[in-house]
């Protein structure tokens, strides 16, 4: 009997954000009982799904004992640079008034492209300089916003909202297949290409190694210096793919889109049960703790709590998480 | 071709390091299906040797042979890849990832790009159980038990179709079954042609399971013997058998009333000093002996707060409660920590903000600022007292010499006015001539009448500057001597008096804690 409560009690521990979730959606369901409906579901699936790519890239990061601050300007600079060479011809204003109407997949490769290449630099920052990634991702994220504030001032558009995206790309962000809305789709997609990455693939195992124990990784013969700049190419590749999504959604970009998401991304993240320390994280729990904070910002204002409580409940939330979390690998002094 | 008589040979090898020669001329040789014992007190220099076999350490004379050819490794993954592993004293394990994980991790077998976790299983069972090991290769790493860690280590190095396996001090954490699992998972792997080089302190774990000793004392190989052959007290005498080549500081220090006492002190962690009772008297310099492993810092660490105890703790025969440094300093305690850099020092602050640190809240002045003028004039003191080398009082404690460091830590506590001090190997990386002057503090403070523990691991240090030794082994104290009874073969006796007693002590198998 005993060691079954304590069976219970390691299986609650180990799996705090699931716990969390649920007892969270109990509780909404219980003073508003239509939240259990198939439109709230897709409106938070919807409403997450760019989140849930931000917290995949950030996934491969934390795992690998680094971080990435500059995850929103990468959006930022991917929306811009999407909605820049997607508007439709017929569109008064536009930022490029001679490119011909290109493929919708050369844009969107453009911008996933240019956000690869600042994780390679991050990642070369950090592994070949040993930069500690706190820094060099504050000093890129920095620049970046710089040189997106450049090119969203260029003339003509001098820094104006990019409007009037053709419809095969909002058809990314608001567009269906059947019933079910494709931006989920390629949310879902991506979540499975990450989860085998991660857990099924040498490289992947790898990342959780460097994460854990630098030193006997490199005893153990792993490639760091490359293995790290992947990770960081892979993240900000996601990022790119979402910023590219907030574009399609929105039908436009400023330079200003993706402000703070990396804030969001790595509190999810940790709640999920991702250590900010690196070595421990699993993409199941990441997705958890997206969707603690999408019920919070969707379940508190739909049963009419204020949007500053909501504030201090998320605080509440990351540092009990956290707090429990760190127990499991506790050791005794 | 020539019958290959030996896996390993190191010839000659010899390595200085500015001011000392570590290594002179040492030649070591291994047959394959042996366990070779490699022995010698700290600093003999047998993880040198080690370091120069790994590639670590440059060689500056000397070969190494490995089957048949002559290597230079690069890095321990080269010679891991070649076939010599290494299993350290302390395990740099991945804590996060499965048994499997571990054992395989940098080259994890691959099946259309995908990880084979069906093979990595199964290979690692099959490991696993020809080994005995009675491990599940999906546990995570970071709940086993060190003896398990340790197996672990071993099936890794077995994986890598080893040679050679050095192990250094495998057991100093081990129980008593522990160790008879360890011994028959060596002996097995020995009758397959596996050699062991086998360094360790314990000698009658030795005379067990090696069949060759080699024993180092400063730099030299003694000699190489049939482990049949040698006795305990031979090994000892081999060991230690030199002059008293340092002087230490005449002492005028007497001894007097009892000022801390404890009684059955005990960790509530398992495997750490039990039982521990023992007297310190007013202006008395008390000597802790022992190996590594003997639990004897974390016995200081308990007396100061920082680690949990059990027992009876008094100080001028009151009792008293210590949970933290913060009553230990409340009630006259003061601890040099073993390892300065980690503990000790601030390296980024100045050598006057080290002194002042502990003692912050006698120089608060006005408004609750602090007065630096008061901290200048007496961190200058400080200097000037223990002879401090430093170009100036700002200078940034790191770039001190290791000497000058400790003396800034001396200062700091003295600051504090302590009347126990609690001394951690207090000579640990000094230079010989940093070492006196450090003596000499240490015997003037007794002198004025405060009571100092120190611990340290050299014998030569126990004996010249103790008034009373008492020796550890495995968490407990094994005896006490005093006067002409502090000598090298007692303390070493002493401080290898292990199993047979603890199992006459515990007198049953010690249960694993399962959580």
């Amino acid at each position: 009997m005993k060691s079954k409560i304590n069976h219970i009690s390691s299986l609650v521990t180990q799996n705090v954000m699931f716990v969390v979730l649920i007892v969270l959606v109990v509780v909404i369901a219980v003073l508003q009982p239509t939240f259990l409906s198939l439109r709230v579901l897709n409106d938070l699936l919807l409403q997450n799904s760019t989140r849930l790519i931000i917290a995949c890239g950030m996934s491969f990061i934390l795992i690998g004992g680094g971080v990435d601050l500059g995850a929103g300007r990468a959006v930022g600079i991917s929306a811009v640079i999407v909605a820049s060479m997607s508007q439709s011809i017929l569109y008064p204003r536009l930022f490029y008034p001679n490119l011909p109407e290109l493929p919708i997949i050369v844009p969107i490769l453009i911008a996933v492209l240019a956000c690869t290449v600042i994780g390679v630099i991050n990642g070369i920052l950090i592994s070949k300089l040993n930069i500690p990634p706190f820094i060099a991702t504050l000093g890129t994220q920095v620049a970046v916003y710089g040189l997106n504030s450049l090119y969203f001032d260029m003339p003509p558009n001098t820094s104006q909202p990019i409007g009037g995206i053709r419809d095969d790309l909002t058809f990314l962000g608001s567009g269906h297949l059947g019933f079910v809305p494709v931006v989920i789709l390629i949310a879902i997609l991506v979540i499975a290409v990450c989860w085998f990455i991660l857990k099924m693939t040498r490289f992947g195992r790898n990342i959780y190694a460097i994460g854990g124990n630098k030193e006997a990784a490199v005893v153990s013969g792993i490639d760091v210096q490359k293995t790290t700049i992947a990770i960081y190419a892979i993240g900000s590749a996601l990022f790119g793919l979402a910023g590219v999504l907030e574009c399609a959604r929105s039908g436009g970009a400023t330079n200003n889109y993706g402000n703070m998401y990396e804030f969001d991304a790595i509190a999810a993240c940790v709640v999920g049960g991702v250590s900010n320390t690196g070595g421990v994280g699993k993409i199941p729990g990441m997705i958890a703790g997206v969707f603690i904070f999408g019920i919070i910002n969707y379940g508190l204002t739909f049963v009419g709590v204020s949007p500053y409580w909501q504030l201090v409940v998320k605080g509440i939330i990351i540092v009990t998480a956290v707090g429990l979390d760190v127990r499991k690998y506790k050791k005794e002094k | 071709m020539p019958t290959q008589d030996y896996i390993l040979e190191m010839h000659h090898i010899s390595k200085s390091f500015p001011g000392v020669k570590a290594l002179d001329g040492v030649t070591l040789r291994v047959r394959p299906g042996t366990v070779h014992a490699l022995m010698g007190e700290n600093g003999a220099g047998k993880s040198t040797l080690m370091k120069c076999l790994f590639g670590i350490y440059s060689l500056d004379e000397g070969e190494v042979i490995f089957d048949g050819k002559k290597v230079c490794f690069s890095s321990v993954r080269d010679a891991i890849q070649s076939g010599i592993s290494m299993i350290h004293q302390e395990l740099y394990p991945q804590i996060y990832l499965s048994v499997m994980e571990n054992i395989w991790v940098g080259r994890l077998p691959v099946k259309y790009g995908v990880v084979d976790y069906k093979k990595m299983y199964a290979d690692t069972a099959a490991l696993l159980r020809e080994l005995e090991i009675n491990i599940d290769p999906k546990t995570v790493v970071g709940s086993l038990s060190v003896s398990q860690m340790q197996c672990v280590e071993i099936a890794r190095a077995v994986s890598f179709h080893s040679k050679v396996i050095i192990m250094d001090e495998p057991t100093s954490s081990l129980t008593g079954n522990e160790v008879e699992h360890l011994f028959h998972i060596i002996s097995k792997l020995r009758s397959q042609g596996i050699a062991f080089i086998y360094i360790s302190h314990r000698i009658d774990e030795i005379l067990r399971i090696a069949d060759n000793v080699s024993i180092m004392r400063d730099g030299f190989l003694v000699g190489e013997w049939n482990a049949k052959e040698i006795t305990n007290d031979f090994i000892i005498s081999s060991m230690v058998g030199r002059k008293m080549d340092q002087l230490f500081p005449k002492r005028n220090n007497h001894p007097g009333e009892v000022v801390l006492e404890l009684e059955h002190f005990t960790s509530p962690v398992s495997n750490c000093f039990r039982d521990i009772s023992l007297t310190l008297r007013k202006g008395e310099i008390l000597g802790i002996g022992g190996l590594v492993g003997a639990q004897r810092t974390e016995l200081i660490e308990a007396i100061f707060g920082i680690r949990k105890s059990t027992g009876t703790i008094r100080i001028n025969g009151r009792e008293v409660h210590i949970p933290s440094p913060i009553q230990a300093k409340r009630h006259r305690m003061a601890l040099l920590t073993e390892d300065r850099r980690r503990s000790g020092i601030f390296g980024l602050l100045s050598v006057s903000e080290n002194m002042a640190i502990a003692n912050y809240k006698s120089y608060i002045g006005l408004l609750g600022a602090l007065n630096y003028k008061h901290i200048q004039s007496d961190a200058q003191q400080g200097v000037k007292k223990l002879k401090i080398k430093t170009p100036s009082l700002k200078t940034m404690i790191k770039n001190l010499s290791g000497g000058n460091q400790q003396k800034v830590l001396f200062a700091r506590w003295l600051l504090t006015e302590p009347e126990i001090l609690l001394l951690d190997e207090p000579t640990r990386g000094i230079d010989v001539g940093a070492k006196y002057e450090i003596y000499c503090i240490i015997a003037e403070l007794a002198e004025q009448g405060k009571s100092i523990i120190m611990i340290t691991s050299e014998m030569t240090e126990l004996i010249g500057m103790a008034d009373r030794v008492v020796v550890m082994c495995e968490g407990r104290l094994t005896g006490e001597l005093t006067n002409e009874h502090i000598n090298e073969t007692e303390i070493m006796r002493l401080s290898s008096d292990f199993s047979s007693k603890l199992e006459n002590v515990c007198g049953r198998d010690i249960p694993e804690v399962e959580k």
